[in-house]
Formats: structure tokens, C-alpha cells, sequence
């Protein structure tokens, strides 16, 4: 297949996504073989070492085998497990021995272990390190006792990525440990949490003595932040390998929406979807613009600003859904906890524009976003932080 | 480690800046910087043409990027409106002043796609070089040609010309030495050059807003003119300055909004009070992150408009809207937020930010509105949907 000595580029990665959907037919092999067989041939993670789900080939190569895998029907390997290989992988390559990377990885691959990451607090939001989940080390284990909220998967989880607190004593991004914690472990409670759609996505997850073995801790003890930081550039690097259509995502339920009813066609509602629209366009160029920055190696400062712009525009797309509508746009069908993830039905629109008020506020606030623009793009001095250089356990919370 | 040469992203991809652009953008700013000063900007703004006729000459004959998108066999050096809009960004950040909008925005474009004759290929390479003004005088204010509001009429005496009318607000149109003029016949419109000292052309400058910007209002008496463009060719010339147009001033909206964000982010590190500098109030940091933002957006906006326009990836004319409506509004929302954030100061004659809100305003108002192109954008997207 490949020396050791010299990774393969990435025709050679893209011949090899052929030759295994070629072996493995997406439409006939069941997903966890046909991920299987793509983990065992490392093309999970190129840049991964072979016999960890890589090859140890560019980074850059990972779109153009995703392509193959996707034209030939298979899943964008990503919904698979999506917290696994946004976040988790990396981390265990990173940070765990090979024989336990391994056992780890394989199973996350092809989605038989789901994970889930027990990051955020209800104390613990913007503020992630002030998180107040404690660890504390009794011999060869830990026992955790906390709150984790806004965990999706939870329930269907094995696995869970933890930060707790391990040191309450020195500032709190000095006092953070990463663990990888086993779902069914005694002591944990998930509950669903209900969103104002009335749907429960997220959990809550209860830890109350919850022994972990020292050897599920991932790096250091007090380098929690900076492991759970490791992976947090992944995300921003793994921009996909092409940008969607022009007229495509979010606006083209509004284009939808208008097309399918000229009784409320007015000039008002034309120049507002208009300057949507221009919106909208600018956003896919400017994400256009940051996949060719990156696809080069210089990543640009555009993919700081991509889901920022993105989040607000998708809120302002489906409250002019919802104006549309008129007094339809105040119905909505179910407020079911099980309602399908797939918003479809006779209110999907309603529904949409109810969900779109989490995406100001998920992975980083549309405030927060801001700071990290102002702070790390642009340089200002950074305000005022009565926190800093503090002792965890002497800040208020 | 060595980027992979194997990424999707080749020198034809949009948005792939080459090493080239690089270094001409590099080349664009060292000689602004060094040549353009501030003080060189306001010399302009209290001279008569409201430009240095020699620092035109220098951009055109020393630097050689006036003729960037220019093709070869017409004497420029064919390397594409990506590039020229490139050279556009970096002077509308120095606020270069010059002939900008009527040579090098309207009338090299609408030459450049000229059947060839003499009298195109003489006007283009005088003006290339920066030794020869032009202007445009054509219907263009709502962002395409207009053929049905031309303001000049012509009559022909074998191959004698003579043009009639009022043209106002034409970019330019006082420092031109030669204007092309769109004027009507009973078949159509038609392009002719009109020497500025001409007997019974009578040019009004008017006193602009943006003092590097100047228009004029032409008053045309059986004036003498020479054709550049039948009937068959003017319009689609005209269009295509309307296209050019938009999107090398898209550009230069983004270069003026650019370097007002520059300002502003370093008035805000070192302006104190309260005892910090004020950047680090979120008030003032998520307007300057707003600023970023947008900016960002109107700079995908404008360089899609010049790939589209350069390799026809996109709809020529949705592209140059596009380019248009993100671009007019994102410079004067980011020139009036940088004043904004500046305080006092940025309402003084002896700061610079008022020149960079008079650009966005001279920029917008010229070749349409941003309004008039989110119009051309609801009629190409929306109507038709």
C-alpha cells in the first residue's frame, strides 16, 4: 500500500478512498464495516499515524477522500459521530499511549462508541474555565462530583471527554485535568434537558462520586486546558472541501417561502429578502474565500468571522420566514420532546426559526465571537478580567 | 513542513491570490506609502483638477499598472481585472488621487473592448501611460447604460461629427483632455471623442463633497467629434464600463474601508480613558469586530465580481451588483463607525477620516448606489425566483 518511509499525496490517498468503497459498496455494507474498513485503510484521519485510522499523509488530503466516500453514497464520516471526530480524535492521538489510541479509536470510527463532551456547567458558559466540576485523587483514581449541561448525545454516549477541576487553588485555567470517562460509570445521571422548542437534544449530565482511573487522564494533571485547547484549531481547520451552492442552506428556505406564496408579495418583503440574499452570498464567498486561504496554508482571518456572520444571518433569514407567514408564522405543530432532529412537517419554518436562536449562543456567543475578533484578530488590549491571576476558589461565581 | 502542492485549490480558483498578486499588491503599497503621503493627498484636494497630473503619470509610465486588465494587442499587459483590482484596493487605501473613476474605471474599460481602430488603440495607450485624461460621459448613474436618458444627440455630415446637448455629473469631466461622449441617433447610441479645448464645449466644474473627486456639467454647442464607437459597438461598450467600473471601485471601497478599520483598531490600543484604552470596552471592540466583518465580506464581494468578470465564473452583471451593493455600504458604515469611534477627533478637518467618509460617499454616489444595485439584484435573483 504505502512505505513508511514516504506517506502517500494526495492522489495516492484519493486512489486508496476508491479502491476500499470499491471493496466496500456504501449502499450494500453496513455502516460500521464500511467505517471500519475506512479506519483500518487510515483514511479516517490521513494525517494520523498509520495503524491509528491514518497514513500519516497531509492534513489536506482528508477533503478529497472524504469526496470519494461521499460520491460512492457513503456518510460524511463526521455524522458518524460527530463530537468523536470533531474533537475527540485528536485529542486521544495527542494525548493517550498508541495501544490505548487503538482500542479508543477504532470503535469511534465507525460510530459503535458514540462520545460526548462534558465541557460546559451551568456556572461554567462563556467562562468555560471557571468550570467547578472537582476531581480529586484518591490513589490510583479520581473521584469526580459536578454538573455538566448542554451535552448532546449523553444518553446514547459510551464514552465522554471531561474537564473537572483539580486544583482549586491556583487561577483557573492552571487548575483544569482532561479525562475520557466511560458513560455507564456508577454515579452518572443524564437528563434530558427541553429547549424552547420542546425538543430535549442536550442533556444534563449529574456526576456524584464518579471514580475515574488515573490512566483515562489526558495529559498532565493541570494541563486541561491547554489539551482541550489542542483540538479546538481542528474544528477551525476542518472547513469542508467545497462551499455549498449559491441560493443553497438557510436562505433558500426563505427563497422557497416566497416563491410559494405571491399573495404576500409586497415591495417591503422583495427588498428585505434582497438584502438577504446579498447576505447571504457574501457569507458563501467570504467561507469560499477562507477554504482556498486555508487550502493554501495561509489560513485568513474570514473563518473567525464565518460563523459569527453565519449564525446571524440564519436567525434573520426565518424571522423574515416568520413575518412572511403572517399569522401562520405564530403556529406550530408539536412541542414533542421526540420530535424528529430533521425539522420537516406543516411548521418546520416555525420550528427553524425557534432553534436559530441557539446558533448566537452555541460554540462561543455571538459576544463572546466578538471579543475573540477584537482580542486575537485585531489586537485590542484585552478588558478587564477580575479573575485573572486569582486563585480559583477566591473569584466570586 | 511544505504546504501540499496536490490541494484542490489551483491558480485558476477563485479567491487564489498568486504569488504575483502578491507582490504587485506589495509593489502598489510601498509606493504609496512612499510617494502618497497624506500631505500629497490634501495638495490635490486644493488644486484645480483635484489630482497631481505627475504622480498620474508616475502610476501609469513608472509603475505601469493602469493597463493591468488591459489585453495585450491593445497595449496593455492583459493580466487580468483580479490584478488591476488588486492595484485599486492599495490606492483607494492611500486615497491616491487621480483620474480614477473617468480613465481608469470608465473609459480604458469601455476602449478596451473596442473593434480595433486607430483613434481607440492612440486614446488608449496616451492614457495607460497617464499622459492623457479621459472621462466618459454617458447615462450610467443607476449602475448600467441608459440608453433611453442620453443627454447628447449627434448629427453626421459624411464623416464630420457634431455633437449637441447637457451632459452633468460626469466623473472627471473637467480635467479630461479627451471625452467620450454617448450621444443618440436616430439608430442608437454612438461613442465619440470630444477634445476637451473642442469650440463649443463649455465645461462647469462642480464643487464636490469629496474634494478628490471632482464632476463636471458639459455644455455642448455643435461641438466637433471624432467617432470611437458605431452603433453597433457603444452600448456594449458602455455596459462594460458600468460592469469594470463597479467592481474596480468595489475595490477601492474596500481598500478606503481597510485602512479606516486600521485606524480605528490602533486609535483604539492607544486612546486612553477611565484609565484604559478604550478598545478594551467591548462598546468600542465589537464595533471595530462589526467593522471587521464587514469589511471581510464586501472583500469577497468585490474580488469574486473582478474573478467573474476576468475568468466568467459568475453572471458579469449579478457579480458586479453584488460586488457593488456590499462594497458602497460597507465603506460608509465602516468610514462613519471609524469616526464614530474616534471621538472628537474624527470630526476634525486635520484628522483623516472625514476624507475617507467623503470617498465612501463620492464612491457610492458614482455608477449607482448601493440601493440601485440591491434593485439590479432583486430584478437578476428575486423577481425572477
Amino acid at each position: 500500500m504505502t512505505t513508511a518511509e514516504t506517506p502517500p499525496d494526495a492522489g495516492a490517498v484519493e486512489a486508496l478512498a476508491r479502491e476500499v468503497v470499491a471493496a466496500h459498496p456504501p449502499a450494500t455494507t453496513p455502516l460500521t464495516d464500511l467505517m471500519g474498513a475506512w479506519y483500518d485503510a487510515g483514511l479516517a484521519w490521513v494525517h494520523f499515524p498509520p495503524g491509528l485510522g491514518g497514513l500519516g499523509a497531509e492534513r489536506s488530503a482528508q477533503p478529497r477522500a472524504n469526496r470519494v466516500l461521499r460520491e460512492a453514497g457513503g456518510p460524511e464520516p463526521r455524522t458518524v459521530n460527530t463530537i468523536g471526530y470533531g474533537i475527540v480524535a485528536g485529542t486521544i492521538c495527542r494525548f493517550t499511549p498508541p495501544e490505548t489510541a487503538a482500542r479508543l479509536l477504532r470503535p469511534l470510527a465507525t460510530g459503535e462508541e458514540l462520545w460526548c463532551q462534558l465541557f460546559s456547567e451551568p456556572g461554567a458558559g462563556s467562562d468555560l474555565a471557571g468550570l467547578a466540576t472537582r476531581a480529586v485523587r484518591d490513589g490510583d483514581e479520581w473521584v469526580v462530583n459536578g454538573q455538566k449541561v448542554w451535552t448532546s448525545l449523553a444518553h446514547k454516549s459510551a464514552w465522554g471527554v471531561l474537564l473537572a477541576r483539580t486544583d482549586p487553588d491556583v487561577p483557573k485555567h492552571k487548575g483544569l485535568t482532561y479525562f475520557v470517562v466511560r458513560m455507564d460509570s456508577p454515579g452518572i445521571e443524564v437528563r434530558p434537558l427541553r429547549q424552547i422548542t420542546g425538543r430535549a437534544s442536550f442533556n444534563e449530565v449529574f456526576l456524584d462520586d464518579v471514580r475515574i482511573p488515573d490512566s483515562q487522564r489526558l495529559g498532565d494533571v493541570g494541563a486541561g486546558w491547554f489539551v482541550a485547547n489542542s483540538t479546538l484549531g481542528d474544528e477551525r481547520t476542518s472547513l469542508g472541501d467545497r462551499v455549498p451552492a449559491r441560493g443553497s442552506g438557510t436562505i433558500a428556505d426563505a427563497i422557497d417561502l416566497w416563491r410559494a406564496r405571491p399573495d404576500r408579495h409586497t415591495p417591503v418583503r422583495r427588498e428585505r429578502l434582497t438584502r438577504l440574499w446579498i447576505r447571504a452570498e457574501a457569507h458563501r464567498l467570504t467561507a469560499d474565500r477562507a477554504r482556498v486561504s486555508a487550502a493554501r496554508g495561509t489560513p485568513g482571518p474570514e473563518s473567525a468571522i464565518t460563523k459569527l456572520v453565519g449564525s446571524e444571518l440564519n436567525q434573520a433569514v426565518y424571522e423574515f420566514c416568520i413575518d412572511l407567514l403572517g399569522a401562520e408564522g405564530a403556529l406550530v405543530d408539536t412541542y414533542s420532546p421526540d420530535a424528529p432532529d430533521d425539522v420537516s412537517g406543516p411548521t418546520a419554518l416555525q420550528r427553524k426559526f425557534l432553534r436559530s436562536r441557539a446558533t448566537t449562543l452555541e460554540g462561543g456567543t455571538s459576544e463572546i465571537m466578538r471579543n475573540v475578533i477584537g482580542e486575537r484578530v485585531l489586537k485590542l488590549p484585552q478588558e478587564v478580567r477580575n479573575d485573572k491571576g486569582k486563585p480559583w476558589k477566591d473569584v466570586p461565581r | 513542513m511544505t504546504q501540499s502542492p496536490t490541494t484542490e485549490a489551483t491558480e485558476a480558483t477563485e479567491f487564489a491570490f498568486s504569488d504575483d498578486l502578491v507582490e504587485l499588491r506589495q509593489m502598489v503599497r510601498e509606493f504609496c506609502a512612499e510617494v502618497v503621503p497624506e500631505e500629497v493627498v490634501r495638495a490635490a484636494m486644493e488644486s484645480d483638477l483635484g489630482h497631481d497630473p505627475a504622480l498620474w503619470r508616475r502610476l501609469g509610465s513608472e509603475l505601469g499598472v493602469l493597463g493591468l486588465a488591459v489585453p495585450e494587442e491593445l497595449g496593455g499587459d492583459g493580466i487580468g481585472l483580479v490584478a488591476q483590482a488588486v492595484v485599486l484596493e492599495e490606492m483607494g487605501a492611500a486615497l491616491v488621487p487621480g483620474p480614477v473613476v473617468g480613465t481608469l474605471a470608465l473609459a480604458v474599460p469601455a476602449l478596451s473592448v473596442l473593434p480595433h481602430s486607430a483613434l481607440a488603440a492612440e486614446l488608449l495607450g496616451s492614457a495607460l501611460t497617464g499622459t492623457t485624461v479621459l472621462a466618459l460621459a454617458a447615462p450610467l448613474g443607476s449602475g448600467t447604460f441608459e440608453s433611453d436618458a442620453l443627454g447628447a444627440s449627434t448629427t453626421r455630415d459624411g464623416e464630420a461629427w457634431t455633437v449637441h446637448g447637457v451632459v452633468d455629473h460626469v466623473p472627471d469631466g473637467a480635467a479630461a483632455d479627451v471625452l467620450l461622449v454617448a450621444a443618440r441617433t436616430a439608430d442608437g447610441a454612438v461613442l465619440l471623442a470630444v477634445d476637451g479645448d473642442a469650440p463649443g464645449l463649455s465645461r462647469t466644474a462642480h464643487s464636490t463633497m469629496d474634494l478628490t473627486r471632482r464632476q463636471a456639467r458639459l455644455d455642448l454647442v455643435d461641438v466637433p467629434a471624432r467617432l470611437v464607437a458605431d452603433v453597433d459597438a457603444a452600448a456594449g461598450a458602455c455596459e462594460q464600463a458600468a460592469r469594470v467600473g463597479a467592481v474596480l471601485l468595489a475595490a477601492e471601497q474596500v481598500g478606503g474601508a481597510q485602512r479606516m478599520l486600521d485606524r480605528t483598531v490602533e486609535h483604539a490600543s492607544t486612546r486612553l480613558q477611565f484609565g484604559q484604552a478604550i478598545g478594551a470596552f467591548q462598546a468600542v471592540k465589537h464595533k471595530c469586530a462589526d467593522m471587521f466583518m464587514a469589511v471581510e465580506q464586501a472583500r469577497s464581494a468585490a474580488y469574486h465580481g473582478a474573478w467573474a468578470l476576468q475568468d466568467g465564473t459568475d453572471d458579469p452583471r449579478l457579480a458586479a451588483s453584488l460586488a457593488r451593493a456590499v462594497a458602497s455600504e460597507t465603506y460608509f458604515r465602516v468610514a462613519a463607525t471609524a469616526i464614530q469611534l474616534h471621538g472628537g477627533l474624527g470630526f476634525t478637518w486635520e484628522y483623516p477620516a472625514h476624507l475617507y467618509l467623503k470617498r465612501a460617499v463620492s464612491d457610492a454616489a458614482v455608477l449607482g448606489a448601493a440601493d440601485d444595485h440591491v434593485e439590479q439584484v432583486a430584478r437578476q435573483v428575486i423577481d425572477g425566483a
